[in-house]
């Protein structure tokens, strides 16, 4: 599979990534040389194989639906870059 | 002129109710100050990992117990992707492929039709936080503010099939769903809250097609009034772009309750490209008979069986009872009430009649309703034993929604004890008698309609107090 500047262009923005004009090429470059890897796996047959999103021989990490402090109001709000009546402060979020 | 069918599906989603966040301990509880039930988790602090609350899978398979589900022992988590300053993480931690119901229903009955309504899925999610737009509305502001309290509530997001065909379908839908998930205690279903929200989705095809026509996704509605509005809304809207030969856009749209329309909503996410991956911070939840059959043996009566109880052990009418048991609370009262009550079939005339009325007019629900089940029950035994008419008990019951007393006091102190004794209504039975001669004549004469005139007259004699029945049977008696 071979992506396209168009396609790195279209993930830059789903991402929030800002990739310059001039660095457009050598990105999709190095995306292609990323996926590559991923052609390799896809000779491998897998047909009976269940998909295996966790390897841990884990399940059922539960806990009690107990309330206990977070943090405060004031350690929440210092990372805000801005804020407004307690809350962070985000730019307009509709076109 | 082409006839459309309607085509509506519903997504519901319910605020569990738990006490804490479905992923960290934070408080769960509506209302807080901004930003103070929060924690590294719920913001989306890294390094900060998720572990999941035991009580949401818990109210997860209740519901989807009850509403007919099968539910899917293996669970696992996905990310959904977005950027929308409303979850700091910038995922929503949701089920993707792998939701805990699927293949429910709910029956719904409008205008005396039973219908099926499938459920297609139910998954178990998390809320988002809250954004308050400066300027007054999403469209008009220059920024917003977040408030992450409700970032990570939990929720169950209850999908339906296509299978509604009218506003009116939607909202028998909704209210039985909205019923089931109050007694099973899963969620408040407080919709002024958010606590049950709505979206519809909403598409019209001609008569005869076979496939759905191209629907829009109305959001924001947080109301039963909204919904029904909201879809008749839409159903012209799209009309009137059919028959103009256009063509209905696929998008999101939002309610403007005030203005009575929707509009389009073209938010700066993405949001047709989530990339929903596995939540590597979250281990599978696997579930086993033990664990589902112990919840199916602890399901509470549901609405449709108290339903058929209520109509079997009471006589009630099956319209009746519909709506005595549309709200649990207005069940409970009812059942609180018929333990001491004589007679069930009045005390459900009063809570459909004058009740209902009252509280509709006050605008609130019977759960703040101040007259107590017991003093209710004890008005419809007065009437009953014929002590108070019926005109007079609507006057103890005016009295009662003042201040919530025992009507049998009432009674007394306003002095509107029915008259049954027989010697006093005799004495008013002679007296108007030889006041009315011409009356008494045209009643000889064979004018039947004299005789109410008569007892009118009785009736106001006694102010009211004298039993209508012994009235006019003994007034019959004495004229013939």
């Amino acid at each position: 599979m071979k992506v396209t500047t168009q396609d790195v262009k279209y993930i830059a923005q789903l991402s929030r990534l800002n990739v310059p004009e001039a660095d457009l090429l050598e990105a999709t470059e190095q995306f292609n040389q990323i996926l590559s890897y991923a052609d390799i796996l896809q000779k491998l047959d897998t047909t009976g194989i269940e998909p295996t999103p966790y390897v841990l021989p884990i399940t059922n990490a539960l806990r009690k639906d107990l309330v206990k402090e977070g943090a405060t109001h004031e350690e929440a709000l210092l990372n805000a870059p801005a804020v407004h009546n307690d809350g962070f402060k985000v730019p307009r979020v509709v076109e | 002129m082409t006839k459309y069918i309607t085509v509506i599906g519903l997504e519901v989603h319910a605020e569990l109710k738990t006490k804490s966040k479905a992923f960290c301990s934070c408080s769960t509880e509506f209302g807080g100050a901004p930003n103070t039930h929060i924690c590294p988790v719920c913001l989306g602090m890294p390094g900060a990992l998720p572990v999941l609350n035991e009580q949401v899978v818990e109210f997860a398979i209740r519901a989807g117990l009850a509403l007919n589900c099968e539910i899917k022992f293996f669970n696992k988590f996905d990310r959904k992707n977005y950027f929308y300053p409303d979850l700091s993480k910038n995922y929503q931690i949701s089920q993707f492929d792998k939701p805990i119901c699927l293949a429910g229903h709910i029956d719904i009955n409008v205008d005396g039709e039973e219908k099926r309504i499938g459920i297609t899925r139910i998954h178990m999610e998390e809320d988002a936080g809250k954004l308050v737009h400066s300027g007054g509305s999403i469209s008009t502001s220059d920024f917003s503010a977040v408030d992450y309290n409700r970032a990570g509530v939990p929720l169950i997001e209850i999908v339906s099939e296509p299978d509604m065909r009218s506003a009116e379908e939607a909202r028998a839908y909704l209210e039985n769903l909205k019923a089931i998930l109050e007694y099973t205690d899963v969620c408040d279903c407080k919709m002024q809250e958010g606590s049950l929200r709505c979206d519809a989705n909403i598409s019209l095809m001609p008569e005869g097609a076979t496939e759905f026509g191209t629907r829009a996704e109305v959001k924001n509605l947080n109301s039963f009034r909204a919904l029904v509005r909201a879809i008749e809304y839409e159903v012209e809207r799209q009309k009137e772009i059919l028959e103009k030969g256009g063509q209905v856009v696929q998008e999101t749209r939002t309610w403007d309750d005030a203005n009575g329309k929707t509009l389009s909503m073209r938010s700066k996410e993405e949001a047709h490209d989530y990339r929903y991956f596995s939540e590597p911070d979250l281990v599978p939840v696997e579930l086993d008979d033990a664990w589902v059959e112990r919840i199916r043996a602890e399901l509470p009566e549901l609405p449709a069986e108290r339903q058929a109880r209520l109509m079997e052990e009471f006589g009630l009418s099956k319209y009746d009872a519909s709506i005595i048991v549309a709200s649990k609370a207005m069940a409970e009262y009812f059942d609180e009430a018929v333990k001491t009550a004589q007679d069930a079939k009045g005390v459900a005339n009063w809570l459909l009649g004058d009740v209902s009325a009252y509280l509709n007019n006050a605008g609130i629900t019977i759960s703040e309703f101040k007259v107590t089940p017991a003093h209710l029950a004890e008005l419809v035994n007065l009437t009953k034993e014929g002590v108070l008419s019926s005109k007079l008990a609507k006057k103890v019951f005016a009295e009662m929604l003042k201040e919530d007393r025992a009507p049998k006091a009432l009674v007394k102190e306003l002095g509107l004890e029915q008259v049954s004794d027989e010697d006093a209504i005799m004495k008013l039975v002679e007296e108007t008698i030889a006041e009315n001669p011409q009356s008494v004549a045209d009643f000889k004469a064979g004018k039947e309609r004299a005789i109410g005139f008569l007892v009118g007259q009785i009736m106001k004699k006694s102010k009211g107090k004298a039993n209508p029945t012994m009235v006019q049977a003994m007034l019959k008696d004495k004229l013939q």
